[in-house]
């Protein structure tokens, strides 16, 4: 089903300059996947090498945090937006 | 290397802030422009830094304040082009955490805040493989203020190190 998937725009580069990528998914792990099959550069930036989501990516779908619904497992319906929201951190 | 135009009232403004929030790290979001070679600083959107546990050498902003700066941003025709965070007691020079936690394109600003008084202020962009940090020119160059010139003497800025 299809799905809009929101890029910030720091990984804009990296998928085209698009700012809204459309595929087709049935869970919120199986859309990021997609993503990445796709844009394969864009990997590093939200998984980390043993294959998990960087702690300071999030993800909602429509205005929802997935970490308050089914985290990657979350369904997706047809027109649900998928946003990828940064968090920021450092320090010395 | 890439350029970012900060103006003066700004470069005072960060430096401010992180004079304000000694010995506690302060952050915040940098709205401006981006063009293709043409970066330039217009706004800043202070955050509160939500590390309660380590924020003397930690700063986090999350998810629901990067959104909000982002609306601040559009709201002024702008977009959130970075984040500035100081490193109280220690040089304006990214470390491994900041490293690990960048993401790319955006521009990070630090400045180093030594006993209280903001110094050298040093910007930097994540390289797209995410292996290190590359400077970013400020410009016009901020102009030192005396306690920052002793800690700018020890500055590598081609390093991507620095963590304690």
């Amino acid at each position: 089903m299809p799905v809009n998937v929101m890029i910030p725009t720091p990984l804009r580069p990296f998928v085209g300059k698009k700012s809204v990528i459309e595929l087709k998914a049935a869970s919120v792990g199986e859309a990021l996947r997609a993503l990445t099959t796709e844009f394969a550069d864009l990997r590093k930036h939200l998984y980390t090498d043993d294959g998990k989501i960087r702690s300071f990516v999030n993800v909602y779908v429509n205005d929802e945090d997935i970490r308050y619904l089914e985290k990657e497992n979350t369904p997706l319906k047809d027109g649900d937006t998928v946003s990828i929201v940064p968090s920021i951190a450092g320090g010395r | 290397m890439e350029t970012i135009a900060v103006p003066e009232n700004f470069v005072r403004e960060i430096r401010a802030h992180g004079a304000e929030t000694y010995p506690h790290e302060c952050c915040g979001a940098i709205l401006g422009t981006d063009a293709e070679n043409s970066r330039e600083v217009r706004a800043l959107h202070k955050l509160v830094n939500r590390r309660d546990d380590s924020p003397r050498n930690r700063f986090s902003v999350t998810s629901d304040d990067v959104r909000d700066a982002d609306r601040a941003a559009r709201k002024s025709g702008l977009e959130v082009i970075g984040w500035y965070h100081s490193h109280p007691d220690h040089p304006a020079l990214p470390s491994e955490f900041d490293r690990e936690h960048a993401w790319p394109w955006y521009s990070y600003i630090i400045v180093s805040v030594m006993n209280g008084t903001a110094g050298t202020m040093l910007s930097w962009r994540l390289t797209d493989d995410r292996l290190r940090f590359e400077p970013e020119k400020i410009s016009p160059e901020p102009i030192a203020e005396p306690e920052s010139q002793t800690d700018s003497s020890n500055l590598n800025t081609t390093s991507s190190g620095g963590s304690k």
